[in-house]
């Protein structure tokens, strides 16, 4: 269904090298037309630098690059006029308000929409009076969030881009974006906050090493994995590990624990009732467990599918 | 019971506020390993190298009283030191009379970057922060910071005497280098604490050094201008303290120990400054400003006006008042004259100058100079822009990166000739009212203005290293820095022609002693035209950087 949509983003085999670091290695990502798409990895994995390539600020050693059909290189200023960035880290001119710099960055990009500016400056609970040294980290970052959204850009490309907002805000970034989507907006949302990325994102990349391993929507993602199940039962439950799909089977003060493969899932209910369910709580595999099938090795011992241990090793 | 075991230490150390100052300064100097050497051994090799063309240069007493009487002038006097030293024009003299004022001007400049970088730069990127969160006391990181310009001076001092001691030259005696390096390690130090009360005022590394090179601007134009006259001026300047320890004629120490008082009472007060602020804040409270952006604003060279001006007025107001200090002497330049008849002589040879224009084009190329030192400065800035990671979100919008490097261009070229325009007419107005010839008005700021196509090939070298080498950018300084040592020291010492035709500031004619030929003029201008096509094309095809 997505692929029969036009591309927004479609990047093939994109290699970058700084120095003798290979920071892509043939990336592909395809991000379909008014999709919400999340961009997923460690720090390092390679993230902004293939945001960097799209917008034209790194010229990539091989493979192609296409943005709204066209080349982010060659067609940089064009393809700017329709798209808005929000980095990271946003670094503002010390001697310039916030105000200046979301007014500044938005006329610059073709288009202020002072209605829009005035209400996300308010929403987000924005000081525009404030020089930018005085901004903290994430009041620059809401300064740039404002700047981006305040005019008419059809491609959002954001990269982490609310490291240093507080819960309240995160809640009012993710309203925001909703409504980017709604009105019919593409988003690259390059995220550590997983959770973030559960609630907004139609499809999700997950990078690592310069290369995307697993893309997909969540929930083809989540059918690889399996659900977590939790349950109080009056009597104690007999034969549960010797079920077909049941893993990491623990029981502790009466409560047991184990991750369950999806078509096993009603089996091991059954199981359950017949024990006489006092409390029971399942869920399915978060997100987290997902990167942390991709990147057990990378974050130490942490066993592939997720689990108690898993939890340890956070 | 873990962390008992490593709190006990610290606490048993109890803690003053200059706790951990050690280690910082240990921190800091292995952060300085590399920096360090090369300026000393930069400012060792200059002096080295000028006391050893000495002698060939001056090879009998005959040559030396020919010296002592070419820099006798007012233009020689204002831009080497107090006349006192030619009495007896030794080696040991020419080294405290010409050297001593220029090379302290180096040491300063490099305390003053010492000393703001350990502490408004650490508080400004909040490492500071981290720092003093840690088991550190409240004035450690200020008295680390001096440490490092105290051993940097040292070190000078002690190179210098070596160096010169040793060499064995006639009239360079031991006692006497112990005496110059002490010197150099006076103003230096002086500065130092300069450096450190304008860190406490300003909240941004840029004007606590910008201040604290004012005030370095301030006391070499005391001593020039104090030199010139009844010497009164050049008791206020550290440098002219210096200077009148007459080292090699008379060694006389006490000067210096004026200056450390002073230093001593400088430092007292940064102290204090420094309890009265937060850490990362300065003095100043920083006010707010407007919500809303003004159009000119959103346009690449209204943005690059905003970020510029600052920058661009201190330079033009400070160039006034410098240029009106020396117009303010040239009136005395032309009593002189009667005074001295071997100086006739002398102006003969530069072809029928009078002394007033010679010591006019001399002033030019020290304006010109500091004129491009403000070039260099504003070229860059697109740099300091990129690894400072805002260009990255403004070359995110439809702005090109032609347009947005020509904004700052724009400034830099406009705002140098702005530059040497308020120099010319500050030298002009009060050499006017000076001399009482109206007429040096318009040929003055002629003159200066005369070096704007000088200015916009400096301009040139720096954008196209932009465009090509930006992690080498610094490079650029060498043309201010040529222009520097071949066009004013090459006044005092004799450089190899090629070099002298290197620098683009030694194809302008000097004016009002010679002629204006415009065909220089022109070369000037269409190569620094090129120099900006070359570092734009090469601009457009690279990386933007975010380091």
């Amino acid at each position: 269904m997505t692929t029969s949509r036009t591309a927004a983003i479609s990047v093939e085999g994109l290699v970058k090298t700084f120095g003798r670091t290979r920071a892509l290695d043939g990336l592909d990502l395809t991000v379909g037309e008014g999709e919400v798409h999340g961009f997923l990895g460690p720090n390092g994995a390679g993230k902004s630098t293939t945001i960097r390539v799209l917008l034209g600020l790194l010229r990539a050693d091989s493979g192609t690059a296409r943005l709204l059909g066209r080349d982010p290189w060659h067609d940089a200023v064009t393809l700017h006029r329709r798209l808005a960035y929000v980095p990271g880290d946003v670094e503002l001119w010390p001697n310039l308000t916030g105000g200046e710099a979301i007014d500044l960055l938005a006329t610059l990009r073709g288009g202020l929409d002072r209605r829009r500016r005035d209400e996300l400056t308010e929403r987000f609970d924005l000081d525009p009076t404030k020089k930018g040294r005085s901004y903290s980290k994430g009041n620059r970052q809401k300064v740039a969030i404002v700047a981006a959204l305040a005019s008419d850009a059809e491609l959002l490309l954001l990269d982490e881009p609310t490291a240093g907002l507080d819960p309240l805000m995160e809640v009012v970034f993710q309203d925001v974006i909703g409504e980017a989507k709604a009105t019919g907006r593409t988003v690259l949302l390059s995220s550590h906050i997983l959770a973030q990325v559960e609630k907004l994102c139609d499809r999700v990349s997950i990078v690592r090493l310069g290369q995307v391993v697993q893309a997909g929507t969540l929930s083809e993602l989540r059918h690889l994995t399996r659900t977590t199940v939790e349950a109080e039962t009056e009597r104690p439950v007999d034969g549960l590990d010797t079920l077909p799909g049941v893993h990491d089977l623990r029981t502790e003060d009466g409560r047991l624990r184990c991750a369950v493969d999806g078509a096993e899932l009603d089996a091991v209910i059954r199981r359950l009732s017949a024990a006489g369910v006092r409390s029971l709580t399942s869920h399915p595999p978060t997100l987290e467990e997902l990167m942390l099938r991709h990147y057990g090795d990378a974050y130490g011992a942490a066993p592939a599918d997720g689990g108690p241990d898993a939890e340890a090793a956070r | 019971m873990s962390t008992l075991a490593t709190t006990a230490p610290a606490a048993r150390r109890g803690g003053s506020t200059l706790t951990g100052t050690g280690t910082l300064l240990r921190f800091a100097l292995r952060r300085d390993r590399v920096r360090l050497p090369v300026w000393v051994a930069a400012l060792t090799l200059g002096t080295a190298a000028t006391a050893n063309s000495f002698h060939g240069l001056y090879p009998d007493a005959k040559a030396r009283a020919t010296a002592a009487e070419s820099v006798s002038s007012p233009a020689g006097l204002a831009m080497t030191g107090p006349e006192r030293y030619l009495a007896d024009y030794t080696y040991g003299a020419m080294l405290g009379h010409q050297m001593l004022g220029f090379t302290a001007v180096m040491v300063a400049l490099l305390s003053v970057l010492t000393l703001t970088r350990h502490t408004r730069t650490e508080e400004e990127t909040g490492r500071a922060e981290l720092v003093r969160s840690a088991a550190v006391g409240r004035h450690a990181p200020l008295a680390s910071a001096l440490g490092v310009a105290v051993v940097a001076n040292l070190a000078v001092a002690a190179a210098f005497t070596l160096v010169l001691g040793g060499q064995g030259l006639a009239g360079v005696g031991w006692g006497g280098s112990v005496l110059y390096g002490a010197a150099h390690a006076a103003v230096g130090l002086f500065l130092a604490a300069v450096a450190a009360v304008t860190a406490q005022v300003t909240a941004h590394s840029r004007g606590a050094s910008g201040l604290a090179f004012a005030v370095l601007g301030l006391a070499y134009l005391l001593r020039a201008v104090g030199d010139v006259g009844s010497g009164a001026l050049s008791w206020l300047s550290p440098i002219g303290w210096a200077q009148r320890t007459y080292v090699y004629a008379e060694d006389r120490w006490w000067p210096l120990l004026l200056s450390l008082a002073v230093t001593a009472a400088v430092l007292a007060l940064a102290v204090l400054l420094s309890t009265r602020r937060d850490v990362g804040a300065g003095l100043r409270q920083s006010r707010g400003g407007p919500a809303r952006a003004a159009t000119a604003l959103t346009r690449p060279l209204g943005l690059a006006w905003r970020l510029h001006r600052g920058l661009l007025l201190g330079f033009a107001v400070a160039l006034f008042v410098l240029g009106a200090a020396y117009g303010g002497v040239l009136g005395d330049a032309e009593e002189m004259v009667g005074d001295v008849a071997a100086l006739e002589e002398a102006l003969a040879r530069l072809g029928g100058a009078s002394v007033a224009e010679s010591f006019a084009s001399m002033v030019m190329i020290i304006l010109a100079v500091i004129a491009a030192i403000y070039v260099v400065l504003a070229a860059l800035r697109p740099r300091a822009e990129e690894s400072g990671r805002r260009a990255e979100p403004l070359l995110s919008t439809a702005l090109s990166r032609s347009r947005w490097v020509g904004g700052h261009l724009t400034v830099a070229l406009a705002g140098g000739t702005l530059v040497l325009l308020a120099a010319g007419l500050g030298f002009g107005l009060t050499g006017a009212s000076a001399t009482g010839d109206g007429a040096l008005v318009g040929e003055l700021v002629g003159a200066a203005l005369a070096y704007a196509p000088a200015l916009w090939v400096t301009a040139g070298v720096a954008v196209l290293l932009y465009g090509w080498l930006p992690q080498a950018v610094t490079l650029a300084w060498t043309v201010p820095l040529l222009a520097f040592v071949v066009g004013y020291l090459g006044q005092l010492l004799q450089f190899p022609d090629w070099l002298t035709r290197l620098s683009p500031f030694s194809h302008v004619p000097r004016l009002p002693a010679e002629s204006l030929t415009w065909t220089p003029l022109l070369v000037l201008t269409l190569l620094a035209a090129v120099l900006v096509a070359l570092g734009l094309a090469g601009f457009r095809r690279r990386d933007l950087l975010t380091n």
